[in-house]
């Protein structure tokens, strides 16, 4: 009869799926680099501008999706008290914010020779992404200004409810205030793209969900880690306390 | 081709963000793991059969 036994676990939160997932991440992006810059042609009013879609689409599209899991990991924490979602929430936080980033910051460098400046105020779509930013920002403050576990999860959690009231306002902008922006509609619906422009488009997007998943795997495991980290020196903090009391008491026994 | 600068710039940054970030997911992981007990790292243990 065989039994179940546990192998001596690796000091890293790599796994036989995060290596997978990490070499069709390299061999996507070597394809998506070719495709984006030499395969690809160039836009009739964009000129190469047009290029920068590649990296900026697919990070906008993964902050949705990033943020959106935050949003239902929230509402699982909130109302199964499951910490295995909690971590999840608060993984795809991190790495959502940095998506988001980038979409701000590919946005601006794609908007200067499209639209002949990095920023303007008065479009409502840059601006709600930066204020769903701002919030994301936000939750990951809440989560690093420590105290009880449970406590700290609940309030990021309504943290992260508010910000993502904001997701479909930032989607929608461009439909509800089309005449306070300079985003063109989706470039998906608009069905204007020549189909190597869509294909490497949606390249960028495959490419970009997959280190989603590689980054969320070793992210939730980091998690994992560090609260077991936290527990561990807890343990070892009590274990110190009870043992100054005990030799306190037989002291003053003497 | 045309705005060669700003694609470099656009695509430099993006790449070098998910790189950086990877590196210190990876970083933050090996340091937590190899302080953890083994017994205790219940997400990364395999399970094995004897």
């Amino acid at each position: 009869m065989t039994t179940p036994v546990r192998s001596e676990a690796p000091a890293h939160t790599g796994s036989t799926t995060t290596r997978l997932l990490g070499v069709a991440v390299i061999v996507g992006l070597v394809a998506l680099v070719l495709l984006g810059f030499f395969g690809a042609p160039a836009d009739d009013e964009q000129a190469d501008a047009v290029r920068l879609i590649f990296v900026h689409v697919p990070s906008a599209f993964l902050t949705y999706a990033a943020f959106t899991v935050t949003a239902v990991g929230s509402v699982m924490w909130l109302w199964k008290r499951s910490l295995w979602w909690d971590l999840v929430a608060h993984g795809s936080a991190e790495i959502g914010v940095v998506f988001c980033s980038l979409t701000l910051f590919t946005g601006s460098v794609w908007g200067r020779p499209t639209w002949n400046t990095y920023w303007d105020w008065g479009d409502v779509r840059l601006v709600t992404t930066l204020i769903l930013l701002l919030l994301m920002v936000g939750y990951l403050a809440v989560r690093s200004m420590g105290g009880d576990d449970s406590a700290v999860a609940t309030r990021s959690a309504i943290v992260a409810l508010i910000a993502a009231v904001n997701l479909p306002i930032v989607n929608r902008s461009v439909e509800w205030w089309f005449d306070r922006t300079l985003h063109q509609k989706s470039s998906l619906t608009d069905g204007n793209l020549e189909d190597l422009t869509l294909f490497t488009m949606l390249l960028g997007v495959v490419v970009w969900s997959l280190f989603y998943v590689w980054a969320m795997i070793h992210r939730f495991r980091v998690g994992w880690l560090e609260r077991e980290l936290r527990f561990g020196d807890l343990d070892v903090a009590i274990a110190q306390r009870r043992a100054e009391a005990r030799a306190s008491s037989d002291g003053g026994g003497r | 081709m045309t705005h060669l600068g700003y694609l470099l710039v656009g695509w430099g940054v993006s790449l070098g963000a998910l790189g950086l970030y990877a590196l210190r997911v990876m970083q933050r992981g090996r340091r937590a793991a190899g302080r953890v007990p083994p017994e205790r790292r219940r997400w990364l243990a395999a399970e094995e059969t004897s």
